[in-house]
C-alpha cells in the first residue's frame, strides 16, 4: 500500500511529541542560517549611505550617515546587535523613512496576502478541476483541450502573463483597472497574473494523483456498486488524491508570496513585493532583513504544517497506524 | 420465444480488444435462480473478463458483444446510465483481493451503507444501521465496532466477509465472486465458500475459479473454460465423476486428491494456453490434445449430450470411461 502514497508521508508518521519538537528546532535553525546568510550578503552588496546623501556630499558627509547608521561598527558587533535586537522584536529603523521595519512590513503585509490568497484559491480551484477533468477524461477531447492550456500556464512567466492580461482586459477591453489598489476588482488581474504558474503545478499533480488512484481496485468496486462519476471523485477520489494535492497547494503558497514581488511590481500592487524591490534598490538593510525574516519563516511555517497536517487527512494514521 | 424462460442467459459473449485480439469468443452459459455456476480454467482463459461484461466493468479498450439477459434485463450493450442501476443493484461482485478493493480511507461500514446511498431512499441512520445488520449476517462478530474500523484493521477473511456484505447490500438478483478465496488462507477459505453457499440461495451464484478443488464444494453446475471458449458444461458430480473434454480431464488430474497418498509431483498439462492472439486453426486445444486427430482442424462446437451437459469435442471421453 505504500507505494501509493508520496513519500513525503513517511516523515510525518511518527508525529510523537518528541518528533514534533525536533522538526521545530529543524525549522528555528533554517531561520537562523538564511537571515544569518542575508545579513553578510547584503553587507558585501554596497554602501546604503552613497545612496542616502544628497548628490556632491562630501566624503565626511558620507561618513556620518555611516556612522549614524551604525555601519562604522564590526561587521560582529552589527551582527550581535542585529540578533539581540531581534529576539526582542526589534528589526531596526528603516535607512529611508526612518521607521521601524515592522511597521513598514505591518502596512504591506495585508495587500500582499490578500493577493496570495486570492491566487492560492483561484489556483487551487482550476488547478483540482482541470487535473481531475484531464485524469477522467483521458484521451478524450477534454484533456487535448485543457492540457496545452496547463503546459502554457507552466512555461510563461509572471511577468508575460501579466502584461498580456493588462493588455486585454485594462487596455483593450478598458473591463478592469490596470495597476494600483482600487477596491476589490483591482485584486483581479494580479491573484490571476499570480495564480498562472501554481494552478498548473497544481493541476498536474492532481492529474497524476487522480490517474493512479482510478487504476487501483477500490475505484472498480465503487464502480461496481452503481456510484457515478461524481460520487466516486468525491466520496472516494477526494480523500485519497488530497496528500499530494495538498502539499503541492502549500508548497505553491510559499512561491506565491515569492512570486508576489514581480506580480507586485507589474500592477503597482502595494504589498511586500514591491517594498523588496524598493529596499534593495536603496540598499535599506534593516527593511530587507525583515522581509527575509518574514518570507523565511513563512515557508518554514508552512512546511511545517503541511508535515503535521498528514496525519490529520490520512486517517489510517490517525487511526492508530500500522498496517494488518 | 420457444425456449424455456432461464434467469440468466449469456449468448455468444464476445470480447474483442482495438487490436482484433478476441479474448472471449462466444460464451453461452444460462443459470436459474438459485443456482451457482462455477466458471473454471487456467489463468488468462477469459473468466475476468466474461464477469466484468455483465457488470460493463471491462477495462478501457475492451468492448462486448452478443447478450446476457438477466431476468428480462439486458446487461451487454447498454448505457452507462442504465449499467448504474444496474451494479451493486440487480448484480453484485466480490473481488479476488480484499485489501486493494476496499477504499483504505473510508470506514467499512461506510463502504456497505454506500450501496444504499446509491439505490434506495433510505436514511443515514438508518443505511448505517442496515450495514451493520448485514456485517452481522455474514459472519462479523462485534459488527456495530467493526463497522467503524478501516480495512487495514481487519483480517483478510473478515475483510472479504465486507466485501461480500457490499455485493448483497443491494439484493442483487446476480452475485458474481471472481477467485473470492484465492488471496485469503486455508481454513479462511473453506469457512467464506460456506458463506456464499448460504447467502446465494436466491440469487445466481457464478463463482470464478482456477482451481477444481473448490468446485465440488459450492457449485450445482460447472462450465469449464479454454482460451476464451467454455468447452464442456454439466452437472458438478457429473463432470467432475466423468469429464468429457480432455481439456477437463486434465484439469482434474492436476487437483491434488486427498484420497490419494501424495506421490512425486502432481501431474501438469503439456503445452501453453495459447498466447494472446495467437490463432490456432480448429480445436484452440488441439496442441496440447493427445486425442487429436485430423477432424480436429475444425472447430468444434459446444453439443449437448445425454447427461445433461454438454462438450465441444470432436472424440470426448466415453461417459463410461475412466476420467483417467
Ligand atoms: N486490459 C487488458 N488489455 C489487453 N488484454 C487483456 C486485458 N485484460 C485481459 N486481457 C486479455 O484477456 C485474457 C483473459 O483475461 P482474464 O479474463 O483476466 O483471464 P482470467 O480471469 O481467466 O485469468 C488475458 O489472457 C489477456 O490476454
Ligand atoms: S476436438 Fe480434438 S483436439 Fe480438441 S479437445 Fe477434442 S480431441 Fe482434443
Ligand atoms: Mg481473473
Amino acid at each position: 500500500m505504500t507505494a501509493v502514497l508520496p513519500r513525503r508521508r513517511l516523515a510525518a508518521l511518527p508525529a510523537t511529541p518528541r518528533y514534533i519538537a525536533g522538526r521545530i528546532g529543524q525549522a528555528l535553525l533554517a531561520l537562523f542560517g538564511v537571515v544569518t546568510i542575508v545579513f553578510f550578503a547584503l553587507r558585501l552588496s554596497g554602501d546604503p549611505a552613497r545612496l542616502l546623501v544628497p548628490e556632491g556630499a562630501t566624503a565626511a558627509d558620507i561618513a556620518r550617515v555611516r556612522d549614524r547608521l551604525g555601519l562604522n561598527d564590526s561587521l560582529w558587533h552589527q551582527y550581535t546587535t542585529f540578533l539581540g535586537d531581534a529576539v526582542h522584536g526589534n528589526l531596526g529603523y528603516s535607512y529611508v523613512q526612518n521607521r521601524p521595519a515592522t511597521d513598514l512590513l505591518a502596512e504591506r503585509l495585508p495587500y500582499t496576502a490578500n493577493l496570495a490568497v486570492a491566487a492560492l484559491v483561484l489556483s487551487l480551484l482550476f488547478g483540482v478541476t482541470v487535473g481531475t477533468v484531464t485524469a477522467l477524461k483521458r484521451g478524450r477531447w477534454q484533456e487535448r483541450v485543457l492540457m496545452p492550456i496547463v503546459l502554457a500556464g507552466q512555461a510563461m512567466p509572471a511577468f508575460w502573463t501579466g502584461l498580456l492580461l493588462v493588455l486585454v482586459f485594462s487596455v483593450g477591453l478598458r473591463w478592469l483597472p490596470s495597476t494600483g489598489y482600487d477596491g476589490p476588482l483591482s485584486l483581479l488581474l494580479p491573484s490571476v497574473t499570480l495564480a498562472a504558474l501554481s494552478a498548473a503545478a497544481i493541476a498536474r499533480v492532481t492529474r497524476g494523483a487522480m490517474l493512479e488512484q482510478l487504476a487501483q481496485d477500490y475505484v472498480r468496486t465503487a464502480r461496481a456498486k452503481g456510484a457515478g462519476t461524481w460520487r466516486l471523485v468525491t466520496r472516494h477520489l477526494a480523500r485519497n488524491t488530497a496528500i499530494p494535492v495538498l502539499t503541492v497547494a502549500a508548497l505553491e503558497l510559499a512561491n506565491l508570496l515569492g512570486g508576489a514581488v514581480v506580480t507586485e511590481v507589474i500592477f503597482a500592487w502595494p504589498g511586500l513585493g514591491q517594498l523588496t524591490v524598493q529596499s534593495v534598490a536603496a540598499r535599506d538593510f534593516p527593511v530587507v532583513q525583515a522581509i527575509v525574516l518574514l518570507a523565511s519563516a513563512v515557508y518554514v511555517v508552512v512546511n511545517l504544517a503541511t508535515d503535521l497536517l498528514y496525519g490529520v487527512i490520512d486517517r489510517r494514521v490517525a487511526a492508530g497506524g500500522g498496517t494488518a | 420465444m420457444t425456449e424455456p424462460a432461464t434467469f440468466l442467459r449469456i449468448r455468444d459473449l464476445r470480447i474483442g480488444f482495438g487490436s482484433g485480439h478476441e479474448a472471449v469468443r462466444g460464451v453461452d452459459l444460462s443459470a436459474e435462480r438459485g443456482e451457482t455456476v462455477a466458471l473454471v480454467g487456467e489463468s488468462g482463459c477469459g473468466k475476468s473478463l466474461t464477469a466484468l461484461a455483465l457488470l460493463g466493468l471491462l477495462p478501457p479498450g475492451a468492448s462486448a458483444t452478443g447478450s446476457a439477459v438477466l431476468d428480462g434485463t439486458e446487461l451487454v450493450g447498454r448505457d452507462e446510465r442504465a449499467l448504474r442501476r444496474i451494479r451493486g443493484a440487480r448484480a453484485g461482485m466480490v473481488f479476488q483481493d480484499p485489501m486493494s478493493s476496499l477504499n483504505p480511507t473510508t470506514p467499512v461500514g461506510a463502504q456497505i451503507a454506500e450501496v444504499l446511498a446509491i439505490h434506495t431512499r433510505m436514511s443515514r441512520s438508518a443505511r448505517r444501521r442496515r450495514a451493520v445488520e448485514l456485517m452481522e449476517s455474514v459472519g462479523i462478530p462485534d459488527a456495530a465496532a467493526r463497522a467503524r474500523q478501516m480495512p487495514h484493521q481487519l483480517s483478510g477473511g473478515m475483510r472479504q466477509r465486507v466485501m461480500i456484505s457490499i455485493a448483497l447490500a443491494g439484493r442483487p438478483d446476480l452475485l458474481i465472486a471472481d477467485e473470492p478465496t484465492t488471496a485469503l488462507d486455508v481454513t479462511v477459505q473453506a469457512q467464506v465458500l460456506a458463506l456464499l453457499r448460504e447467502r446465494a440461495r436466491d440469487t445466481v451464484l457464478l463463482f470464478i475459479t482456477h482451481d477444481m478443488g473448490v468446485v465440488a464444494e459450492i457449485a450445482d453446475r460447472v462450465a469449464v473454460m479454454y482460451a476464451g471458449r467454455i468447452v464442456e458444461t454439466g452437472p458438478v458430480r457429473a463432470v467432475l465423476d466423468a469429464p468429457r473434454h480432455p481439456y477437463t480431464a486434465a484439469l482434474l488430474r492436476s487437483v491434488p486428491d486427498p484420497d490419494r497418498p501424495v506421490a512425486g509431483e502432481l501431474p501438469t498439462i503439456p503445452g501453453q494456453v495459447p498466447a494472446a492472439g495467437e490463432r490456432i486453426e480448429g480445436c484452440p486445444f488441439r496442441p496440447r490434445c493427445a486425442r487429436a486427430t485430423d477432424r480436429c482442424l475444425t472447430p468444434p462446437d459446444l453439443t449437448p449430450d445425454e447427461t445433461g451437459g454438454s462438450v465441444a469435442c470432436w472424440h470426448p471421453h466415453e461417459l463410461t470411461e475412466a476420467a483417467s
